[in-house]
């Protein structure tokens, strides 16, 4: 019993208020919002059985792990077509954004939230944990088990996709 | 350092991510270098416009309490089927078939049961270091590795051929005994297959079950009880299942 008492009082302390960024990364990640409640549940059962998996770092960090992690197995099983996974391959050259200045005004909040769901997966999944949770390189790439270089080049060519995509809508 | 050596650099620059030394050679770069200093700017204002606040997905309301039931519903399957089975019993004290009810509910679907821990040694196996005690994919490494551990001697066959390597084995402890574990793997997905001498001499066909997202099968073989776990999908586990049975 103290054992599972203990497990209780680490929940409530330490992963049930992560509840809200356990629901953005997973309804970014699989873009609806039933499947992200789906997967939400499906995260914490995971994480409640996992619970001693837990080094005492980093809770939300370790919550958004399994959350991704649940997140895959889901698209993998209820949507194999289109996973869309890229090769970690520079493509800044080709894809370099239009030398024009991008005005904060004139960004459309909507065409902002589009950009990003096209985003492919894991371009869209960095972007979510830099720019939405704030987390370091040295985290995400603890969350989403890539290097921290391949971190480092994913975020560079989402920004450069979404910078493409916010002028190309203005012109 | 010129723009081509920058470009990579460049969002992580904006966000504090690069060294010293690297983050004055691209101050120094965009200094002379209008290309690059519009990058970092536009840069800098995407990432404004991102963490606005507009992008942030709020759960719905009713999304915490579903998630409190749903694991209220899984510690109660396990903890609180014996207080109600007991109650059931008592109830039942009363009937004609008082002796076979009793033994019925003392011994509640055992298969369940076995299945529920077959799936909590898998979970466990997820976690770092507790997937194989021996690994290799040469069986000849994995069956010796099992002798004098077990009170039987488990079939080790490698199916890298079929699309299923053998990626290891380990001992653990299911339906109150010490079982041999064989871990196979298919792209991305782990199988833990589980083996023991059986009681029943009998062969069965092979059962399905889904427990908490996860397939669970079962046969009884050449006087052997298997029992596979894995997110891979039914049907690709169920063909792995009659390669393990040919
Ligand atoms: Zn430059």
């Amino acid at each position: 019993m103290y054992g599972s008492a203990r497990r209780e009082q680490f929940f409530e302390t330490h992963v049930v208020p992560h509840m809200g960024a356990a629901y953005n990364l997973a309804r970014w990640l699989t873009r609806n919002d039933h499947d992200a409640e789906d997967v939400v549940q499906e995260a914490y059962l995971r994480a409640f059985r996992f619970w001693e998996s837990f080094r005492g770092a980093d809770a939300r960090a370790w919550l958004l792990a399994i959350v991704r992690n649940t997140c895959f197995t889901w698209l993998q099983q209820n949507r194999k077509p289109s996973l869309e996974l890229v090769e970690d391959m520079p493509d800044l050259k080709s894809a370099q954004a239009n030398p024009e200045a991008l005005l904060l005004a004139n960004v459309d909040a909507e065409m902002l939230r589009r950009a990003v769901e096209e985003l492919p997966l894991e371009f869209r999944e960095a972007i979510v944990l830099r720019e939405l949770e704030g987390f370091s390189y040295k985290e995400i790439s603890s969350i989403t088990s890539a290097p921290i270089g391949t971190v480092m080049s994913r975020l560079a060519r989402a920004r450069t996709r979404l910078q493409k995509a916010l002028q190309g809508g203005a012109a | 350092m010129n723009c081509e050596d920058t470009q990579v650099l460049l969002s992580a620059y904006v966000d504090g991510e690069l060294d010293l030394v690297r983050s004055l050679e691209i101050e120094k770069h965009i200094e002379t270098c209008p290309a690059c200093a519009l990058t970092v700017q536009n840069q800098q204002t995407l990432g404004a416009a991102l963490r606005a606040g507009s992008l942030y997905h709020r759960p719905p309301q009713h999304i915490e309490e579903r998630v409190r039931a749903a694991m209220r519903s899984q510690t109660r399957t396990k903890r609180i089927n014996w207080p109600i089975l007991a109650v059931a019993a008592s109830l039942l004290l009363a009937g004609v078939f008082v002796d076979r009810m009793v033994r019925f509910a003392s011994r509640p679907a055992p298969q369940t049961l076995v299945a529920q821990e077959v799936l909590d040694s898998h979970l466990r196996s997820l976690m770092p270091g507790h997937l194989a005690d021996v690994q290799s994919s040469d069986r000849h490494t994995v069956k010796p590795w099992f002798s004098g551990k077990l009170d039987f001697s488990p079939p080790v066959a490698d199916f890298a051929a079929e699309g299923f390597p053998l990626t290891g084995g380990r001992l653990d402890s299911v339906n109150g005994r010490t079982v041999a574990v064989l871990v196979y793997q298919r792209h991305q997905h782990l199988i833990n297959a589980y083996v023991w001498p059986s009681p029943n001499s009998a062969n069965s066909s092979v059962t399905a079950t889904t427990l908490q997202g996860y397939n669970i099968l079962h046969w009884t073989h050449a006087g052997l009880e298997w029992w596979l776990a894995s997110d891979l999908n039914t049907q690709e586990l169920e063909g792995f299942a009659n390669q393990l049975i040919q």
